[in-house]
Protein backbone atom coordinates (compact mmCIF):
# COMPACT_ATOMS: atom_id res chain seq x y z
CA UNK A 1 0.00 0.00 0.00
CA UNK A 2 1.29 3.38 -0.65
CA UNK A 3 1.94 6.11 1.77
CA UNK A 4 -0.64 8.10 -0.67
CA UNK A 5 -3.31 5.87 -0.18
CA UNK A 6 -2.20 5.42 3.65
CA UNK A 7 -2.49 9.38 3.98
CA UNK A 8 -6.24 8.98 2.56
CA UNK A 9 -7.42 5.37 4.75
CA UNK A 10 -6.01 7.35 7.79
CA UNK A 11 -5.71 10.74 7.22
CA UNK A 12 -8.62 12.20 9.01
CA UNK A 13 -9.03 8.97 10.92
CA UNK A 14 -9.07 10.09 14.55
CA UNK A 15 -12.30 12.45 13.60
CA UNK A 16 -13.66 9.17 11.70
CA UNK A 17 -13.52 9.46 8.38
CA UNK A 18 -11.89 7.04 6.35
CA UNK A 19 -10.34 3.26 7.20
CA UNK A 20 -12.56 2.20 10.38
CA UNK A 21 -9.77 -0.48 11.69
CA UNK A 22 -6.14 0.56 12.77
CA UNK A 23 -3.53 -1.25 10.97
CA UNK A 24 -2.55 -4.14 13.65
CA UNK A 25 0.35 -5.49 12.06
CA UNK A 26 3.85 -4.50 10.10
CA UNK A 27 3.35 -0.64 10.74
CA UNK A 28 4.94 1.32 8.22
CA UNK A 29 6.86 4.61 9.21
CA UNK A 30 3.95 6.27 6.90
CA UNK A 31 1.13 4.63 8.79
CA UNK A 32 2.74 5.94 12.12
CA UNK A 33 3.07 9.52 10.55
CA UNK A 34 -0.29 10.20 9.30
CA UNK A 35 -2.49 8.43 12.37
CA UNK A 36 -0.21 10.64 14.97
CA UNK A 37 -0.79 13.89 12.70
CA UNK A 38 -4.32 12.52 12.14
CA UNK A 39 -4.56 12.77 15.93
CA UNK A 40 -3.08 16.31 16.47
CA UNK A 41 -6.32 17.55 14.62
CA UNK A 42 -7.48 16.94 18.02
CA UNK A 43 -4.85 18.40 19.95
CA UNK A 44 -5.57 21.53 17.59
CA UNK A 45 -9.22 21.53 18.25
CA UNK A 46 -8.89 21.57 22.14
CA UNK A 47 -6.08 23.99 22.15
CA UNK A 48 -7.36 26.67 20.10
CA UNK A 49 -10.86 26.47 21.26
CA UNK A 50 -10.16 26.66 24.87
CA UNK A 51 -7.80 29.29 24.48
CA UNK A 52 -10.38 31.80 22.52
CA UNK A 53 -13.23 31.19 24.91
CA UNK A 54 -10.83 31.18 28.12
CA UNK A 55 -9.26 34.16 26.79
CA UNK A 56 -12.59 35.91 27.32
CA UNK A 57 -13.05 34.56 30.74
CA UNK A 58 -10.01 35.17 32.15
CA UNK A 59 -9.56 39.05 31.27
CA UNK A 60 -13.50 38.80 33.57
CA UNK A 61 -12.11 36.98 36.03
CA UNK A 62 -8.47 38.61 36.20
CA UNK A 63 -10.98 41.90 36.43
CA UNK A 64 -12.75 40.33 39.12
CA UNK A 65 -9.84 39.90 41.34
CA UNK A 66 -8.52 43.42 40.72
CA UNK A 67 -11.68 44.94 41.99
CA UNK A 68 -12.02 46.22 45.26
CA UNK A 69 -16.02 45.18 45.73
CA UNK A 70 -15.33 41.71 48.09
CA UNK A 71 -18.72 40.41 45.98
CA UNK A 72 -16.96 40.14 42.52
CA UNK A 73 -13.27 39.38 44.41
CA UNK A 74 -13.53 36.45 46.57
CA UNK A 75 -15.39 34.36 43.41
CA UNK A 76 -12.57 34.73 41.22
CA UNK A 77 -10.14 34.35 43.70
CA UNK A 78 -11.82 31.29 44.62
CA UNK A 79 -12.07 30.10 41.65
CA UNK A 80 -8.29 31.17 40.32
CA UNK A 81 -6.95 28.76 43.57
CA UNK A 82 -9.42 25.80 43.04
CA UNK A 83 -7.82 25.47 38.96
CA UNK A 84 -4.51 25.95 39.66
CA UNK A 85 -3.98 24.40 43.13
CA UNK A 86 -4.90 20.90 41.70
CA UNK A 87 -3.68 19.10 39.23
CA UNK A 88 -5.77 18.92 35.88
CA UNK A 89 -5.40 15.62 35.54
CA UNK A 90 -7.38 14.93 38.39
CA UNK A 91 -9.40 17.86 37.10
CA UNK A 92 -10.47 15.83 34.34
CA UNK A 93 -11.35 12.40 36.05
CA UNK A 94 -13.99 14.79 38.66
CA UNK A 95 -15.29 16.19 35.87
CA UNK A 96 -15.78 13.41 33.79
CA UNK A 97 -17.36 11.30 36.88
CA UNK A 98 -19.41 14.10 37.59
CA UNK A 99 -20.72 14.36 34.20
CA UNK A 100 -21.63 10.84 34.28
CA UNK A 101 -24.00 11.16 37.57
CA UNK A 102 -25.45 14.00 35.92
CA UNK A 103 -26.17 11.84 32.86
CA UNK A 104 -28.23 9.79 34.89
CA UNK A 105 -30.15 12.53 36.46
CA UNK A 106 -30.99 14.56 32.69
CA UNK A 107 -30.83 13.31 29.57
CA UNK A 108 -29.11 17.04 28.82
CA UNK A 109 -25.98 15.65 29.94
CA UNK A 110 -25.22 13.10 27.27
CA UNK A 111 -22.92 14.82 25.41
CA UNK A 112 -20.73 16.18 28.36
CA UNK A 113 -19.36 12.66 29.11
CA UNK A 114 -17.74 12.87 25.61
CA UNK A 115 -14.53 14.62 25.14
CA UNK A 116 -15.36 16.80 22.48
CA UNK A 117 -17.74 18.82 25.19
CA UNK A 118 -16.79 17.35 28.72
CA UNK A 119 -12.70 18.16 28.07
CA UNK A 120 -13.14 20.82 26.51
CA UNK A 121 -15.15 22.75 29.32
CA UNK A 122 -12.84 21.42 31.72
CA UNK A 123 -9.80 22.84 29.41
CA UNK A 124 -11.63 26.22 29.56
CA UNK A 125 -12.05 26.45 33.05
CA UNK A 126 -8.51 25.65 33.40
CA UNK A 127 -6.94 27.85 31.19
CA UNK A 128 -9.13 30.94 32.36
CA UNK A 129 -8.02 30.14 35.87
CA UNK A 130 -3.90 30.33 34.62
CA UNK A 131 -5.04 32.99 32.19
CA UNK A 132 -6.70 35.38 34.77
CA UNK A 133 -3.73 35.08 37.41
CA UNK A 134 -1.32 36.03 34.16
CA UNK A 135 -4.06 39.17 33.14
CA UNK A 136 -4.30 39.97 37.03
CA UNK A 137 -0.75 39.92 37.68
CA UNK A 138 -0.37 42.42 33.98
CA UNK A 139 -3.01 44.41 35.45
CA UNK A 140 -1.11 45.52 38.34
CA UNK A 141 1.56 46.74 37.13
CA UNK A 142 0.04 48.93 34.36
CA UNK A 143 2.00 52.20 34.54
CA UNK A 144 0.21 54.93 37.25
CA UNK A 145 1.11 57.65 34.08
CA UNK A 146 -0.99 55.81 31.76
CA UNK A 147 -4.27 55.69 33.34
CA UNK A 148 -3.51 59.36 34.81
CA UNK A 149 -3.17 60.49 31.71
CA UNK A 150 -6.67 58.74 30.80
CA UNK A 151 -8.29 60.48 33.42
CA UNK A 152 -6.48 64.07 32.37
CA UNK A 153 -8.04 63.46 28.67
CA UNK A 154 -11.81 62.99 30.52
CA UNK A 155 -11.84 59.22 30.13
CA UNK A 156 -13.76 57.14 32.61
CA UNK A 157 -15.18 53.71 33.16
CA UNK A 158 -15.90 51.72 29.73
CA UNK A 159 -13.88 53.96 27.49
CA UNK A 160 -10.91 54.24 29.85
CA UNK A 161 -11.03 50.37 30.28
CA UNK A 162 -11.15 49.31 26.74
CA UNK A 163 -8.55 52.42 25.11
CA UNK A 164 -5.58 51.94 27.59
CA UNK A 165 -6.15 49.48 30.37
CA UNK A 166 -7.41 46.80 28.69
CA UNK A 167 -4.51 46.75 25.86
CA UNK A 168 -1.53 47.81 27.91
CA UNK A 169 -2.41 44.72 30.44
CA UNK A 170 -2.68 42.44 27.32
CA UNK A 171 0.74 44.21 26.20
CA UNK A 172 2.39 43.59 29.28
CA UNK A 173 0.58 39.98 29.95
CA UNK A 174 1.60 38.63 26.57
CA UNK A 175 5.03 36.79 26.80
CA UNK A 176 3.53 34.93 29.60
CA UNK A 177 0.48 34.43 28.05
CA UNK A 178 2.42 33.03 25.13
CA UNK A 179 3.81 30.54 27.72
CA UNK A 180 0.39 29.30 28.67
CA UNK A 181 -0.35 29.10 25.28
CA UNK A 182 2.15 26.53 24.58
CA UNK A 183 1.36 25.14 27.85
CA UNK A 184 -2.37 24.40 27.36
CA UNK A 185 -1.75 23.08 23.79
CA UNK A 186 0.58 20.45 25.57
CA UNK A 187 -1.90 19.72 28.14
CA UNK A 188 -4.41 18.57 25.85
CA UNK A 189 -2.49 15.34 25.54
CA UNK A 190 -4.05 14.51 28.99
CA UNK A 191 -7.54 14.24 27.78
CA UNK A 192 -7.74 10.52 26.59
CA UNK A 193 -5.82 9.43 29.63
CA UNK A 194 -7.94 10.47 32.08
CA UNK A 195 -11.52 8.53 32.01
CA UNK A 196 -12.71 10.47 28.67
CA UNK A 197 -13.19 7.61 26.58
CA UNK A 198 -11.78 7.69 23.15
CA UNK A 199 -14.92 6.72 21.16
CA UNK A 200 -14.19 4.06 18.07
CA UNK A 201 -10.86 4.67 18.95
CA UNK A 202 -10.74 8.40 17.60
CA UNK A 203 -8.20 9.81 19.66
CA UNK A 204 -5.48 12.47 20.07
CA UNK A 205 -2.01 12.30 18.85
CA UNK A 206 -0.91 10.37 22.36
CA UNK A 207 -3.14 8.62 22.10
CA UNK A 208 -2.25 6.73 18.76
CA UNK A 209 1.49 7.29 20.08
CA UNK A 210 0.57 4.92 22.68
CA UNK A 211 -1.47 2.59 20.30
CA UNK A 212 1.91 2.11 18.25
CA UNK A 213 4.01 1.59 21.47
CA UNK A 214 1.45 -0.96 23.50
CA UNK A 215 1.73 -2.53 19.74
CA UNK A 216 4.91 -2.98 18.70
CA UNK A 217 7.03 -2.41 22.20
CA UNK A 218 9.01 0.17 20.66
CA UNK A 219 8.47 3.71 22.01
CA UNK A 220 11.81 5.12 19.74
CA UNK A 221 9.69 5.80 16.96
CA UNK A 222 6.24 6.84 17.68
CA UNK A 223 7.16 9.04 20.67
CA UNK A 224 9.43 10.71 18.21
CA UNK A 225 7.01 11.48 15.81
CA UNK A 226 4.71 12.92 18.23
CA UNK A 227 7.55 14.98 19.76
CA UNK A 228 8.20 16.02 15.69
CA UNK A 229 4.89 17.06 15.69
CA UNK A 230 4.47 19.14 18.87
CA UNK A 231 7.62 21.03 18.53
CA UNK A 232 6.67 22.34 14.99
CA UNK A 233 3.31 23.36 16.39
CA UNK A 234 4.85 25.19 19.11
CA UNK A 235 7.05 27.04 16.67
CA UNK A 236 3.73 28.08 15.02
CA UNK A 237 2.58 29.19 18.30
CA UNK A 238 5.54 31.36 19.32
CA UNK A 239 5.58 32.63 15.77
CA UNK A 240 1.98 34.08 15.85
CA UNK A 241 1.97 35.26 18.77
CA UNK A 242 4.86 37.21 18.56
CA UNK A 243 3.26 39.01 15.29
CA UNK A 244 0.38 39.41 17.78
CA UNK A 245 3.27 41.13 20.32
CA UNK A 246 4.42 43.01 17.63
CA UNK A 247 1.37 44.70 16.83
CA UNK A 248 0.41 45.36 20.29
CA UNK A 249 4.05 47.16 21.48
CA UNK A 250 3.98 48.48 17.59
CA UNK A 251 3.40 52.58 19.52
CA UNK A 252 6.74 52.06 21.43
CA UNK A 253 10.33 53.16 20.40
CA UNK A 254 12.46 50.70 19.23
CA UNK A 255 14.63 49.59 21.98
CA UNK A 256 11.46 49.94 24.45
CA UNK A 257 10.06 46.77 22.86
CA UNK A 258 9.56 43.80 25.11
CA UNK A 259 11.80 41.44 23.24
CA UNK A 260 9.69 37.52 23.46
CA UNK A 261 11.47 35.83 26.12
CA UNK A 262 10.02 32.44 26.19
CA UNK A 263 10.24 30.86 29.64
CA UNK A 264 9.60 26.83 30.51
CA UNK A 265 6.49 25.28 29.61
CA UNK A 266 5.19 22.88 32.74
CA UNK A 267 2.87 20.50 34.11
CA UNK A 268 0.12 21.76 36.00
CA UNK B 1 -11.13 -3.47 61.55
CA UNK B 2 -13.42 -3.00 64.44
CA UNK B 3 -15.54 -5.97 66.05
CA UNK B 4 -18.94 -4.69 65.54
CA UNK B 5 -18.04 -5.03 61.42
CA UNK B 6 -18.33 -8.55 61.22
CA UNK B 7 -22.21 -7.73 59.73
CA UNK B 8 -22.30 -4.19 57.94
CA UNK B 9 -26.17 -4.91 56.88
CA UNK B 10 -27.31 -4.02 59.92
CA UNK B 11 -24.68 -1.05 60.57
CA UNK B 12 -26.31 2.65 61.08
CA UNK B 13 -25.23 4.81 58.68
CA UNK B 14 -21.75 5.96 60.60
CA UNK B 15 -21.36 2.88 61.95
CA UNK B 16 -21.08 1.49 58.28
CA UNK B 17 -18.95 4.51 57.08
CA UNK B 18 -16.09 3.74 59.36
CA UNK B 19 -16.29 0.03 58.91
CA UNK B 20 -16.22 1.01 54.93
CA UNK B 21 -13.63 3.63 55.05
CA UNK B 22 -11.49 1.37 57.37
CA UNK B 23 -11.51 -1.84 55.22
CA UNK B 24 -8.51 -3.66 53.78
CA UNK B 25 -8.82 -2.22 50.37
CA UNK B 26 -9.06 1.31 51.68
CA UNK B 27 -5.65 0.78 53.81
CA UNK B 28 -4.03 0.35 50.48
CA UNK B 29 -5.78 3.36 49.57
CA UNK B 30 -4.46 5.18 52.42
CA UNK B 31 -0.96 3.49 51.50
CA UNK B 32 -0.69 4.83 48.08
CA UNK B 33 -0.89 8.11 49.47
CA UNK B 34 2.31 7.09 51.44
CA UNK B 35 3.41 6.54 47.86
CA UNK B 36 3.01 9.94 46.23
CA UNK B 37 4.71 11.55 49.25
CA UNK B 38 7.42 8.69 48.86
CA UNK B 39 7.66 9.68 45.50
CA UNK B 40 7.95 13.71 45.98
CA UNK B 41 10.39 13.10 49.10
CA UNK B 42 12.50 10.53 46.34
CA UNK B 43 12.33 12.55 43.37
CA UNK B 44 12.63 16.19 44.70
CA UNK B 45 16.64 15.59 45.19
CA UNK B 46 17.46 13.47 42.57
CA UNK B 47 15.94 15.83 40.12
CA UNK B 48 17.53 18.49 41.71
CA UNK B 49 21.07 16.92 41.33
CA UNK B 50 20.16 16.22 37.84
CA UNK B 51 19.50 19.91 37.28
CA UNK B 52 22.44 20.74 38.94
CA UNK B 53 24.35 18.15 36.02
CA UNK B 54 22.30 19.80 33.53
CA UNK B 55 22.81 23.55 34.54
CA UNK B 56 26.99 22.50 34.98
CA UNK B 57 27.13 21.31 31.61
CA UNK B 58 25.31 23.75 29.73
CA UNK B 59 27.37 25.87 30.90
CA UNK B 60 30.54 24.00 30.31
CA UNK B 61 33.52 25.24 28.08
CA UNK B 62 33.86 22.15 25.97
CA UNK B 63 31.62 22.22 23.32
CA UNK B 64 29.60 19.12 23.16
CA UNK B 65 29.11 18.84 26.80
CA UNK B 66 27.65 22.54 26.35
CA UNK B 67 25.26 20.76 23.70
CA UNK B 68 24.70 17.98 25.45
CA UNK B 69 23.22 20.33 28.74
CA UNK B 70 21.35 22.58 26.76
CA UNK B 71 19.89 20.10 24.37
CA UNK B 72 19.03 18.53 27.30
CA UNK B 73 16.80 21.17 28.54
CA UNK B 74 15.42 22.05 25.24
CA UNK B 75 13.79 18.74 24.07
CA UNK B 76 12.04 17.77 27.70
CA UNK B 77 10.69 21.54 27.53
CA UNK B 78 9.71 21.44 24.22
CA UNK B 79 7.45 18.15 24.09
CA UNK B 80 4.45 17.30 26.17
CA UNK B 81 5.77 15.65 29.49
CA UNK B 82 3.44 13.05 29.58
CA UNK B 83 4.74 11.77 26.78
CA UNK B 84 7.87 11.57 28.29
CA UNK B 85 6.01 10.09 30.90
CA UNK B 86 4.74 7.14 28.63
CA UNK B 87 8.49 7.04 26.85
CA UNK B 88 10.83 6.92 28.97
CA UNK B 89 9.05 4.11 31.33
CA UNK B 90 9.43 1.74 28.13
CA UNK B 91 12.75 3.00 27.09
CA UNK B 92 14.32 2.88 30.61
CA UNK B 93 13.24 -0.47 30.95
CA UNK B 94 14.43 -1.89 28.10
CA UNK B 95 17.75 -0.11 28.11
CA UNK B 96 18.39 -1.56 31.30
CA UNK B 97 17.22 -5.17 29.64
CA UNK B 98 19.33 -4.38 27.10
CA UNK B 99 22.49 -3.76 28.93
CA UNK B 100 22.02 -6.49 31.45
CA UNK B 101 21.38 -8.94 28.24
CA UNK B 102 25.04 -7.68 26.63
CA UNK B 103 26.41 -8.51 29.60
CA UNK B 104 24.87 -11.79 30.78
CA UNK B 105 24.30 -13.44 28.01
CA UNK B 106 27.06 -12.61 25.48
CA UNK B 107 26.39 -16.14 23.82
CA UNK B 108 22.83 -15.16 22.51
CA UNK B 109 22.07 -14.70 18.94
CA UNK B 110 19.11 -14.49 18.02
CA UNK B 111 18.17 -10.47 17.58
CA UNK B 112 16.72 -8.58 20.62
CA UNK B 113 14.13 -7.29 18.43
CA UNK B 114 11.66 -9.71 16.62
CA UNK B 115 9.03 -7.89 14.67
CA UNK B 116 6.90 -6.68 17.78
CA UNK B 117 8.90 -8.11 20.48
CA UNK B 118 11.70 -7.24 22.71
CA UNK B 119 12.82 -10.88 23.42
CA UNK B 120 16.48 -10.57 25.90
CA UNK B 121 17.61 -13.88 27.82
CA UNK B 122 15.47 -14.93 31.29
CA UNK B 123 18.59 -14.24 33.00
CA UNK B 124 18.62 -10.34 31.81
CA UNK B 125 15.21 -9.78 32.78
CA UNK B 126 14.16 -7.31 35.13
CA UNK B 127 13.34 -8.18 37.80
CA UNK B 128 13.58 -11.67 37.25
CA UNK B 129 10.92 -13.72 36.50
CA UNK B 130 10.97 -15.78 39.29
CA UNK B 131 11.14 -12.54 41.98
CA UNK B 132 8.53 -12.30 44.34
CA UNK B 133 5.12 -9.54 43.84
CA UNK B 134 7.25 -6.98 45.98
CA UNK B 135 10.23 -6.31 43.61
CA UNK B 136 7.92 -6.30 40.40
CA UNK B 137 6.33 -3.16 42.34
CA UNK B 138 9.34 -1.59 43.98
CA UNK B 139 11.24 -2.01 40.06
CA UNK B 140 8.02 -0.21 38.98
CA UNK B 141 8.29 2.63 41.13
CA UNK B 142 12.39 3.21 40.69
CA UNK B 143 11.18 3.27 37.13
CA UNK B 144 8.56 6.14 37.84
CA UNK B 145 11.41 7.82 40.14
CA UNK B 146 14.01 7.88 37.81
CA UNK B 147 11.36 8.92 34.93
CA UNK B 148 10.01 11.96 36.80
CA UNK B 149 13.38 13.00 38.25
CA UNK B 150 14.59 13.48 34.36
CA UNK B 151 11.76 15.04 33.64
CA UNK B 152 11.63 17.48 36.26
CA UNK B 153 15.98 17.60 36.63
CA UNK B 154 15.28 19.59 32.93
CA UNK B 155 12.99 21.74 34.52
CA UNK B 156 15.19 22.12 37.39
CA UNK B 157 18.53 22.60 35.27
CA UNK B 158 16.84 25.61 33.47
CA UNK B 159 16.13 27.00 37.02
CA UNK B 160 19.17 26.67 37.91
CA UNK B 161 21.23 27.97 34.63
CA UNK B 162 19.51 31.32 35.37
CA UNK B 163 20.25 31.59 38.93
CA UNK B 164 23.83 30.85 37.99
CA UNK B 165 23.89 33.39 35.43
CA UNK B 166 21.99 35.82 37.82
CA UNK B 167 24.80 35.77 40.71
CA UNK B 168 26.65 39.35 39.84
CA UNK B 169 29.53 39.19 37.69
CA UNK B 170 31.70 41.24 39.76
CA UNK B 171 31.69 38.95 42.35
CA UNK B 172 32.97 36.06 39.68
CA UNK B 173 35.64 38.75 38.59
CA UNK B 174 36.79 39.91 42.25
CA UNK B 175 37.15 35.80 42.36
CA UNK B 176 39.44 35.37 40.05
CA UNK B 177 41.62 38.71 40.87
CA UNK B 178 42.32 36.67 44.00
CA UNK B 179 43.68 34.41 41.98
CA UNK B 180 40.99 31.46 42.59
CA UNK B 181 41.22 28.74 39.71
CA UNK B 182 37.99 28.31 37.55
CA UNK B 183 37.20 25.29 39.97
CA UNK B 184 37.71 27.24 42.78
CA UNK B 185 35.26 30.43 41.61
CA UNK B 186 32.52 27.99 40.41
CA UNK B 187 32.45 25.70 44.32
CA UNK B 188 33.10 29.08 46.62
CA UNK B 189 31.59 31.97 45.10
CA UNK B 190 28.97 30.98 42.47
CA UNK B 191 27.19 27.89 43.71
CA UNK B 192 27.12 29.75 47.70
CA UNK B 193 25.53 32.64 46.25
CA UNK B 194 23.24 31.39 43.55
CA UNK B 195 20.19 29.91 45.57
CA UNK B 196 18.87 33.22 46.79
CA UNK B 197 18.02 33.63 43.31
CA UNK B 198 17.35 29.99 42.43
CA UNK B 199 14.80 29.66 45.12
CA UNK B 200 11.47 31.60 43.27
CA UNK B 201 12.40 28.76 40.47
CA UNK B 202 12.31 25.79 42.41
CA UNK B 203 9.59 26.53 44.62
CA UNK B 204 7.34 27.08 41.71
CA UNK B 205 8.67 23.71 40.63
CA UNK B 206 7.86 22.09 43.80
CA UNK B 207 4.31 23.07 43.32
CA UNK B 208 4.59 21.61 39.77
CA UNK B 209 5.76 18.69 40.87
CA UNK B 210 3.10 18.04 43.33
CA UNK B 211 0.47 18.53 40.86
CA UNK B 212 2.40 15.99 38.42
CA UNK B 213 2.44 13.30 40.96
CA UNK B 214 -0.82 11.77 39.70
CA UNK B 215 0.41 10.81 36.07
CA UNK B 216 2.22 7.81 38.06
CA UNK B 217 -0.87 6.40 37.49
CA UNK B 218 0.50 6.32 34.04
CA UNK B 219 3.15 4.75 35.20
CA UNK B 220 1.69 1.73 35.72
CA UNK B 221 2.12 2.21 39.82
CA UNK B 222 -0.79 1.59 42.17
CA UNK B 223 -1.49 4.92 43.12
CA UNK B 224 -4.40 7.04 44.73
CA UNK B 225 -5.67 7.17 41.41
CA UNK B 226 -5.54 3.79 40.43
CA UNK B 227 -7.16 2.87 43.86
CA UNK B 228 -9.60 5.61 43.77
CA UNK B 229 -11.13 4.59 40.38
CA UNK B 230 -10.80 0.70 42.10
CA UNK B 231 -13.01 1.33 45.10
CA UNK B 232 -15.53 4.40 43.90
CA UNK B 233 -16.77 1.92 41.06
CA UNK B 234 -20.00 -0.05 41.50
CA UNK B 235 -19.92 -3.06 43.94
CA UNK B 236 -22.34 -5.24 44.20
CA UNK B 237 -23.00 -7.49 47.44
CA UNK B 238 -22.12 -10.62 45.74
CA UNK B 239 -18.07 -9.37 45.21
CA UNK B 240 -18.14 -7.47 48.74
CA UNK B 241 -19.80 -6.98 52.35
CA UNK B 242 -20.13 -2.81 51.43
CA UNK B 243 -22.67 -2.69 48.51
CA UNK B 244 -22.46 0.91 46.89
CA UNK B 245 -23.34 2.67 44.06
CA UNK B 246 -20.91 4.74 41.76
CA UNK B 247 -18.65 6.60 43.97
CA UNK B 248 -16.05 7.83 41.73
CA UNK B 249 -16.96 11.16 41.79
CA UNK B 250 -16.62 11.39 45.29
CA UNK B 251 -12.92 9.90 45.74
CA UNK B 252 -11.83 11.93 42.78
CA UNK B 253 -13.47 14.96 44.65
CA UNK B 254 -11.31 13.82 47.70
CA UNK B 255 -8.27 13.59 46.11
CA UNK B 256 -8.79 17.24 45.09
CA UNK B 257 -9.09 18.84 48.18
CA UNK B 258 -5.89 16.49 49.37
CA UNK B 259 -4.21 18.01 46.18
CA UNK B 260 -5.49 22.24 47.25
CA UNK B 261 -4.94 21.26 50.86
CA UNK B 262 -1.32 20.13 50.01
CA UNK B 263 -0.48 23.26 47.58
CA UNK B 264 -1.53 25.27 50.03
CA UNK B 265 0.54 24.27 52.43
CA UNK B 266 3.49 24.16 50.75
CA UNK B 267 2.92 28.05 50.28
CA UNK B 268 2.81 28.91 53.44
CA UNK B 269 5.85 27.07 54.40
CA UNK B 270 7.55 28.33 51.07
CA UNK B 271 7.30 31.72 51.98
CA UNK B 272 8.42 31.18 55.28
CA UNK B 273 11.56 30.25 53.52
CA UNK B 274 11.67 32.54 51.46
CA UNK B 275 10.94 35.52 54.08
CA UNK B 276 14.13 33.64 56.12
CA UNK B 277 16.20 33.72 52.94
CA UNK B 278 15.55 37.35 51.71
CA UNK B 279 16.50 38.30 55.42
CA UNK B 280 19.53 40.41 55.38
CA UNK B 281 20.32 40.02 51.56
CA UNK B 282 21.09 42.98 49.31
CA UNK B 283 17.74 42.58 47.17
CA UNK B 284 14.55 44.55 46.99
CA UNK B 285 12.94 41.56 49.13
CA UNK B 286 15.40 42.29 52.04
CA UNK B 287 15.20 45.89 51.39
CA UNK B 288 11.52 45.49 52.35
CA UNK B 289 11.93 43.81 55.04
CA UNK B 290 14.32 45.59 56.89
CA UNK B 291 12.09 48.79 56.02
CA UNK B 292 8.85 47.34 57.64
CA UNK B 293 11.33 46.71 60.85
CA UNK B 294 12.74 49.88 61.18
Amino acid sequence: MSCWQTIQDYGLRSIGIGERLLPKTDFTLCEQFTLIGSGMIWNIYFGVLALITGFFFASALAIGKASSNRLYRKPAEWFIFLFRGSPLFIQFFFAYFLFLNLKGVHPFFDPFTAAWLGALIVLFLNTSAYTAEIFYGALLSIPKGDVEAADAYGMSGWPRFRRIVWPTMLRLAWPAYTNEAIFLFHATTLVYFSGFPAWRQKGDALYYASYFADKTFNPFIPYPILAFYFIIFTLIIVGVFGLINNRLNRHLPGERRSKMRLRPNLIR
Amino acid sequence: MFSYCSDPDTLGTFGWFSCYLSNGVHMSFYLSFVKVLLLLAITAPVALGFGFLGAMASRSRVLPLRWLGKGYIAIVRGVPDIAFFLFFVIALDQMFEWTRHQILCPDWTDPVRQGNDFLVCPQAKLPLGTSPEWMHETYGFFLAVITFALVFGAFAANVLFGAMRAVPRPQLETAEAYGMSHRQTFWRILVPQMWVYALPGLSNLWMVLIKATPLLFLLGVEDIVYWARELGGTKTSRFTSYPHGDWRMWYFLFLLVFYLGFTRISEIVLDRIMKRLTFGQATAGGEAQRKAAA
